[in-house]
């Protein structure tokens, strides 16, 4: 497996590889952040995360296309306004989503999957009847396509950096914002003891629709990125789903450090197997090998100490 | 557009619905043909299909809701649009069609089961329907138990035949075979890197693209083979692994979104297709609607059909599909395919004097439908069609440019010998 390639192509493929991992982790982490905060934090299965994320990638291609018509000189820059766009977008969806449905369901945790499924159909339906079954494509700025040149041997992706670069930027904000804010703390106040952090003050149901909110916001961000990579169709969220849960199973659902533990390890995994092995190869050994650690660690990766 | 088929748009597309009704005022306005006149009814259906002295009953199956929406919306939108025109023209035996489409919702065992309602119920006189493998596999059993008739227009992996289907798109050595030959001679392309969707269409094709590169093809031979799972997104590695085995041709059978994820990964790692040569015998225009234009500008496909083909037939078919599912639509080469189902199922049943399954069945081979908007086409023995197979380049407003043609029809051969 390895006699075909010198040592100096080697080097190259750690590295190129390595670097394709990175990005995955990147993706993976972006899919999953929304949704660590929302099952994580809130305890709510969200089947409708990924119809959140194609929200997101559907404002991301309405503002492309407005700024074509109408502001063709600012396009170079319209990404980053489709952004703020997409986490408007996702996120009123998701406040709105909460104030209908989800509230009437904090009790009832295994509802939620069941209700959140119904809106991610509605979601699709809706998303055929107002785009086109058709998957629409995002046009891209040029200075987003192509690759730096690191070396002879080593490019790296420009739009697989803008990903990375994102990530960690949105996962400082969150962090910031769960751990060192004020409203965070309010959050973790609620999520550990709702009735508790109702008698002292704190209004719950406030939090609880800001923190949905923020999860979808996240997802329609994350979306809003996923059009330079991937496809904007009515039911391409369904793609990401397993993919999403699988990462925040695996990293522990209630902390956001495993959240990206697993990221890592899983595309770390996927990537170095996928040149050795093939694509397909790949995932069902990053699959199995995901489920025989399950079964030892059934909390995942990292567990949040709590009194029982 | 009568006013009966308008009630039977059962269209989910809002959008489609808008034009479909926009198109109305302009096909009112044509002349309408007086049905009733042809043959009596006792005598072209003796097996108590659903014809009447005035009116005969097709089905269309396909999924408009699901996954295949997206590729299958081309091929729904091509058969109401030739039911249309057969009608305007005065319908086939002097009755007048009517369609009664159901939904297969992306969902094998559900395209069997309207298969069967559509047969049993509906008493349809032909079926058209059916896009990926599995479901015509689904359905295959219920046309032969129930003896019906389904054209089916997908280019697919061969090694089937039925007397129950007519397969209008191309079969594997159709569609591989003449496009590794044109590369090998016009490119002088020795070495290839196969790639594909992880599921039987692509595996059995490049199974056919291998055999045929290294039996046929003189020192060539295959430096990389590799298969992702439907909807994968992350291209990275392979597109490393394809910097460093430098193929002379990337030969791509990867289906729907992926592709999109695909080209645009290849085109920021900085592949560039003016000197890369890459072959894809899976992307049509509408796929290059999701992949956009300027991300695989350069590129090579191999098909029978693209919409920009040069010929009176063909202008006459874009126009006319234009008109009445609107300006932005595009026309790919299982659309096309699609068009061809009833066209070839009016001219048999005319050529049979019958609209009996088995009379038609019988009648098919030698078919020819000249207003093919691909040129021309002949119906084979083995129920696929003779038809010309070509390579398009891709340009960056999302058509192709038709860079080479075969001389002849192709014939169909959907058991090839030496190549299983």
């Amino acid at each position: 497996m390895f006699g075909d390639y010198s040592i100096g192509d080697l080097g190259a493929i750690f590295a190129m590889q390595g670097f394709a991992g990175l990005i995955l982790f990147s993706v993976y982490v972006l899919m999953a952040l929304g949704l660590a905060i929302i099952f994580g934090q809130m305890g709510v299965i969200n089947m409708a995360h990924g119809e959140f994320m194609i929200l997101g990638a559907y404002v991301t291609w309405m503002t492309s296309n407005a700024f074509q018509h109408f502001l063709p000189s600012l396009f170079p820059g319209y990404f980053f306004v489709a952004m703020i766009f997409a986490f408007i977008a996702s996120g009123s969806l998701g406040m709105l989503v909460e104030w209908a449905m989800i509230r009437r369901l904090y009790k009832r945790p295994l509802d939620t999957l069941l209700a959140t499924w119904g809106l991610s159909l509605i979601l699709q339906q809706a998303y055929r009847s107002v785009f086109g079954a058709r998957e629409v494509g995002v046009e891209l700025p040029d200075w987003m396509m192509g690759s730096w040149q690191a070396t002879d041997a080593i490019q790296i992706p420009i739009n697989g950096m803008f990903v990375m670069c994102l990530t960690i930027l949105i996962t400082i904000v969150v962090a910031y914002v769960l751990f060192l804010s004020r409203w965070g703390k309010q959050v973790r106040a609620v999520v550990q003891n709702r009735v508790m952090a109702g008698t002292v003050g704190i209004n719950t149901e406030k939090v609880d629709r800001y923190t949905f909110g923020l999860g979808c916001g996240i997802a329609g961000v994350a979306g809003s990125a996923f059009t330079m990579i991937g496809s904007t169709g009515p039911t391409a969220g369904q793609l990401y789903i397993v993919d999403t849960f699988l990462v925040v199973v695996f990293g522990g659902a209630a902390s956001l450090l495993g959240t990206i533990a697993s990221a890592f390890t899983i595309s770390q995994a996927q990537s170095t197997m996928e040149f050795f092995l093939s694509g397909s190869m790949a995932k069902v050994l990053t699959l199995l090998a995901i489920v025989a650690i399950l079964m030892m660690r059934p909390q995942g990766l990292f567990a949040l100490k709590v009194r029982k | 557009m009568s006013d009966e088929t308008e009630k039977g748009l059962k269209s989910p597309l809002r959008r489609q619905l808008l034009m479909g009704m926009a198109a109305i005022p302009a096909l009112a306005m044509m002349p309408r043909p007086s049905f009733g006149a042809g043959p009596a009814t006792s005598a072209v259906n003796t097996t108590g299909l659903a014809v009447t002295d005035s009116e005969v009953t097709v089905g269309i199956l396909h999924s408009v809701t699901g996954t295949m929406a997206i590729s299958e919306t081309g091929s729904v939108q091509a058969e109401k649009l030739a039911i249309e025109q057969i009608n305007a023209s005065g319908g086939v035996l002097g009755r007048k069609i009517k369609y009664i489409q159901e939904d297969g919702a992306s969902d094998w065992p559900t395209f069997a089961e309207k298969a069967k309602k559509l047969l049993v119920n509906d008493k349809c006189a032909a079926v058209m329907g059916c896009w990926t493998s599995a479901s015509r596999k689904a359905v295959l059993p219920v046309f032969e138990q129930y003896n019906g008739m389904l054209y089916y227009p997908t280019f697919y992996e061969g090694l089937e035949q039925s007397k129950n289907v007519i397969y209008t798109g191309q079969e594997a050595t159709q569609q591989i075979i003449a496009g590794l030959d044109w590369v090998n001679k016009t490119k002088g392309a020795k070495t290839f890197y196969l790639l594909g969707s992880d599921y039987i269409w692509p595996r059995t094709s490049n199974k056919i693209a291998r055999k045929h590169i290294e039996g046929h093809l003189q020192g060539a031979k295959v430096v990389g083979e590799e298969y992702f799972p439907l909807g994968h997104t992350q291209f990275n590695s392979v597109i490393n692994k394809i910097k460093l085995t430098k193929p002379d041709v990337i030969y791509a059978i990867i289906v729907g979104g992926s592709n999109v994820a695909f080209y645009k990964q290849l085109k920021a790692a900085g592949i560039d297709m003016s000197k890369q040569t890459l072959l894809t015998i899976s992307v049509t225009e509408d796929e290059i609607d999701g992949i956009g234009g300027e991300n695989i500008a350069g590129a090579y496909a191999c098909m029978k059909y693209f919409q920009s083909l040069d010929n009176a037939n063909n202008k006459a078919f874009v126009s006319e599909f234009k008109k009445m599912w609107g300006e932005k639509t595009v026309i790919g080469d299982v659309t096309q395919a699609a068009y061809l189902g009833p066209w070839l199922w009016k001219l048999t049943v005319e050529k049979a004097g019958s609209f009996d399954v088995d009379k038609i069945a019988a009648a098919s081979p030698g078919i020819e439908f000249k207003g093919a908007p691909e040129g021309y086409v002949r119906i084979h023995e083995n129920h696929h069609l003779w038809s010309k197979t070509r390579v398009g380049r891709a340009k960056a407003d999302g058509q192709y440019e038709l860079i080479y043609e075969t001389a002849d029809l192709v014939e169909p051969d959907p058991f090839p010998k030496g190549y299983q």
